[in-house]
């Protein structure tokens, strides 16, 4: 059954996130054949439409307003319900992101709908589209159906495949124009805390640090490794605790939750809440110390060594590999 | 202050989880206040403290909750009310339970709701926001810091690590993140007196609600362990070795680099 889609196109810092993109993977997999729409919402995002299009998006609708410069529940959601109205979707798609987590309940509310949050798979079967969570802090899986109503689902970045891009592609980018009023949450600051650079949640290859990494100068080997891997640098809460980096850094059940192709954990020990948030790793592969250390449990390779030794000769390593490549 | 409190009992996702019957077996497992929730609890006792008022911790479960809202009484919250949905409500979701809530928040002229943002159990994190929605009052998710002066409220929120400083107004809906306060264990007093504090049993029937109402609009057709993982490969012999052998492994064998 053909189903019309809408997913939500999402920028930040003047680029459009990945999980837009997986969005619209995920959208033309429950689509099945019917069209795809992609929303941008802000102030000068027009310019993005086209990338969406080359990503699969059949249309792009973008609405913008000075006061959709950030992101409120009450601006976007204007916005929002306001293309739905017009275009009357039989689903949405939303990254399961710190906007879409805000976003999407009061959507689901709006519009009385259900509403599957931080699905990591979907499949079509028999007719029903089967959406797969994590529960129990990554423990177990559910599987999960709508019953009622609109398909709508988040879906956790990293785990559903974009489509290929294809600069070939092209499609309708219009605008609406829709009255933005009453925002009862006013953003007065925002406080810049997280990295510069690849974004964690995102991000394909992590390197973490733990308790193990000693200080703050400690985590200069890891961001070296990070750099020549393109990817990004996390942390356990036991570093944090310890101030070695900002909370910004933090993996785990409080923190975020990362599925990179590869997760390098160094000197962490790997308690329950940090597996909580990077069990699901692709590829998993521990530095430590300690024999005995629970992270060997979860990894799919391990070095029994020292981090300040064994990072360095990575990094090293990895440099030549991408030379003779 | 009106403060209400959302409180949920949940399995401690610390425990060892075991499959039966296709659902995720209970019967040995320990049972907490949702973590978030413990900060939610805890924040609006602070907030009681300073601006007087009182707090009300009301959770939507069965009699087995009772247990966990006598804790947050102890904690040192004034009255506490279960719904209980036992008799009602089969397979409940997210909309089921914000339905519930919002339907007995609606009277009660709430200046504050304070939940977790997540319960770690189910992990969706609606149910905070769909209650704000359907109480028309705004809401703010995963809040670090709360300061409130007369009617005008200032909230500190974590945007995927950075901190977003934002201003409303009363009343509103806040669910917690880890860093909002550091949630204090019951005392002995605390808990005696908790044993005497009002604690109220509400049914769907009290709420004018049906149980076609609240009916689930989605629903869990599988719940299943992840695959064991297979024993991974320590490495051994001289470290560069070692190291030359992860690059190749990476490379070769598993592919992601």
């Amino acid at each position: 059954m053909a189903r019309k889609m809408l997913t939500l196109g999402e920028v930040r810092d003047g680029a459009l996130r990945n999980v837009s993109f997986e969005a619209i993977g995920a959208a033309k997999i429950a689509s099945d054949g019917g069209e795809v729409v992609c929303v941008l919402i802000g102030n000068n995002v027009k310019e993005f439409g086209q990338e969406l299009i080359q990503y699969g998006a059949d249309r792009v609708v973008v609405v913008e307003d000075e006061k959709l410069e950030q992101y409120t529940p009450d601006g976007f959601s204007q916005a929002l319900l306001a293309v739905i109205e017009t275009e009357q979707p039989e689903g949405l798609i939303f990254g399961h992101t710190a906007l879409g987590k805000d976003l999407s309940p009061k959507i689901a509310g709006k519009l009385g709908s259900g509403l599957i949050s931080d699905a990591t798979n979907l499949e079509a079967a028999g007719g029903n589209l089967v959406f797969t969570r994590p529960i129990y802090s990554g423990k177990a899986f559910e599987k999960k159906i709508i019953t009622d109503g609109l398909v709508f689902a988040t879906i956790r970045p990293n785990n559903i495949a974009p489509l290929q891009k294809d600069d070939s592609r092209t499609g309708e980018v219009s605008s609406v124009s829709v009255e933005i009023k009453d925002l009862r949450t006013i953003i007065q600051d925002v406080v810049r805390k997280a990295s510069e650079g690849v974004d964690l949640s995102e991000a394909k290859v992590v390197i973490a640090g733990g308790r193990g990494v000693k200080s703050e100068e400690g985590f200069e080997p890891l961001k070296k490794l990070a750099d020549i891997l393109g990817g990004a640098v996390g942390a356990s809460r036991g570093a944090c605790d310890a101030e070695y980096c900002d909370y910004s850094l933090q993996i785990g059940q409080t923190g975020k939750v990362v599925t990179p192709d590869l997760y390098i954990a160094c000197g962490i020990s790997g308690a329950i809440q940090h597996l909580a948030g990077m069990s699901n790793s692709k590829v998993i592969v521990a530095i430590n110390k300690d024999p005995e250390a629970n992270i060997f449990k979860v990894a799919d390779y391990g070095i029994v060594g020292d981090l300040f030794e064994v990072v360095p000769m990575l990094t090293e390593e990895f440099k030549k590999l991408k030379i003779h490549s | 202050m009106n403060i209400y409190v959302l409180l949920k009992r949940t399995f401690d996702t610390e425990e060892k989880i075991t499959i039966s019957g296709g659902r995720i077996n209970e019967d040995e497992a320990e049972f907490i206040i949702n973590p978030y929730d413990e900060y939610a609890v805890e924040e609006a006792i602070q907030v009681r403290d300073t601006h007087g008022g009182e707090v009300t911790v009301v959770s939507v479960g069965t009699e087995e909750a009772e247990k966990q809202l006598r804790t947050a009484l102890a904690m040192g919250a004034d009255k506490a009310v279960l719904i209980n949905v036992e008799d009602d409500v089969e397979d409940g979701d997210q909309f089921s339970t914000s339905k519930i809530l919002a339907e007995f928040l609606k009277d009660k002229e709430a200046d504050l709701i304070i939940g977790g943002n997540v319960a770690i159990d189910g992990g969706s994190g609606q149910v905070g926001p769909r209650v704000a929605d359907q109480l028309d009052i705004p809401y703010v998710t995963t809040i670090t810091k709360l300061e409130i002066n007369e009617g005008a409220v200032t909230v500190t929120r974590d945007v995927e690590g950075d901190s977003e400083v934002i201003k409303t107004s009363l009343p509103v809906l806040v669910t917690a993140q880890q860093g909002l306060n550091e949630p204090r264990y019951p005392s002995l007093p605390g808990i005696m007196k908790a044993k005497k504090k009002p604690l109220e049993e509400l049914e769907l029937d009290d709420l004018d609600l049906e149980e076609e109402d609240v009916e689930a609009k989605t629903k869990t057709i599988e719940v299943y362990l992840p695959p064991q993982k297979e024993a991974g490969k320590v490495l051994s012999g001289d470290l560069s070795d070692q190291v030359k052998e992860l690059v190749n492994l990476l490379h070769t064998e598993a592919k992601v680099i």
